[in-house]
């Protein structure tokens, strides 16, 4: 759950972040890359669950299990959702979703390491 | 707001700035809820009052959710009415959690103003009612 794939979650959320809160500054609607993009961060997000529910079923789980796979559920279907509302939005407040969906991904990453790092041996 | 010109009067109360709020709203209807679900299930008895209060606060931001997205008046009374008690209970447990510490030993979501949370618990009941009161049903509009 430490890995560079966290890592590189955070840091490619962040970006598209700013990103997307600038085209909002911006009075822009989601374009056809903007939505793309949040695809591919789904993407990033659903193999770092993947990884995470892999882990589980070898050596150490975290002591709160299901805490912990709530958050899985949650990271997983996030940011789908996110793109979907956005879709929906063909404004500036479409672009706001998406900047608000990157800023929360983080915080979810951090809980899951937060939770996967306190293991119940 | 330089889109307000082109956004139709009547256009729905979940739209827009609308729908930023509905994802807001069912974030923390979804982190309240879960958090009080976990707090009740595992130890109830350590803060009994602030795990109750993680649970209500959970069901109002549910039902802020609710009435954003229903919209029509109906939905505009209940998102008006949800985020009245959001913003007076934000406001009492936070000014309650630091004066009486005692009462809440666990944190709530809206614990020292939501400083757990960003502050945006403090933040967003505002924007919440100034978006419910700019869609006020008008006198001249039929559905009013």
């Amino acid at each position: 759950m430490n890995g560079p794939l966290s890592v590189a979650t955070i840091i490619a959320a962040l970006v598209l972040a700013a990103w997307y809160l600038l085209r909002s500054a911006l009075n822009r609607a989601p374009s056809r890359f903007d939505l793309l993009a949040a695809v591919v961060l789904s993407a990033l997000v659903a193999v770092l669950v993947v990884v995470a529910v892999v882990g589980l079923f070898d050596g150490s789980r975290p002591s709160d299990t299901a805490t912990f796979a709530g958050y899985l559920i949650t990271t997983i279907a996030f940011t789908p959702v996110a793109a979907y509302l956005a879709r929906l939005e063909p404004t500036r407040w479409g672009s706001l979703i998406l900047g608000i969906a990157c800023l929360v991904i983080p915080v979810l990453v951090l809980r899951l390491q937060q939770i996967a790092s306190v293991t119940g041996a | 707001m330089p889109d307000s010109s082109t956004r139709p009067r009547d256009a729905a109360l979940g739209t827009g700035l609308g729908r930023v709020l509905l994802l807001v709203y069912g974030i923390f209807a979804l982190s309240a809820s879960a958090r009080a679900l976990v707090q009740i299930s595992t130890h109830f008895d350590e803060a009994p009052l602030a795990y109750l209060l993680s649970a209500f606060a959970g069901l109002v931001y549910l039902s802020a959710t609710v009435g954003l997205a229903v919209g029509g008046i109906r939905g505009r009374l209940i998102a008006l009415v949800s985020c009245s008690i959001e913003l007076i209970g934000v406001l009492a447990v936070g000014l309650l959690s630091i004066a009486d510490a005692v009462a809440f030993p666990d944190d709530t979501v809206w614990s020292k103003f939501g400083s757990g949370y960003g502050y945006v618990p403090l933040v967003l009941p505002f924007i919440g009612l100034w978006w419910i009161w700019r869609h006020r049903p008008r006198p001249g509009d039929a559905s009013s």
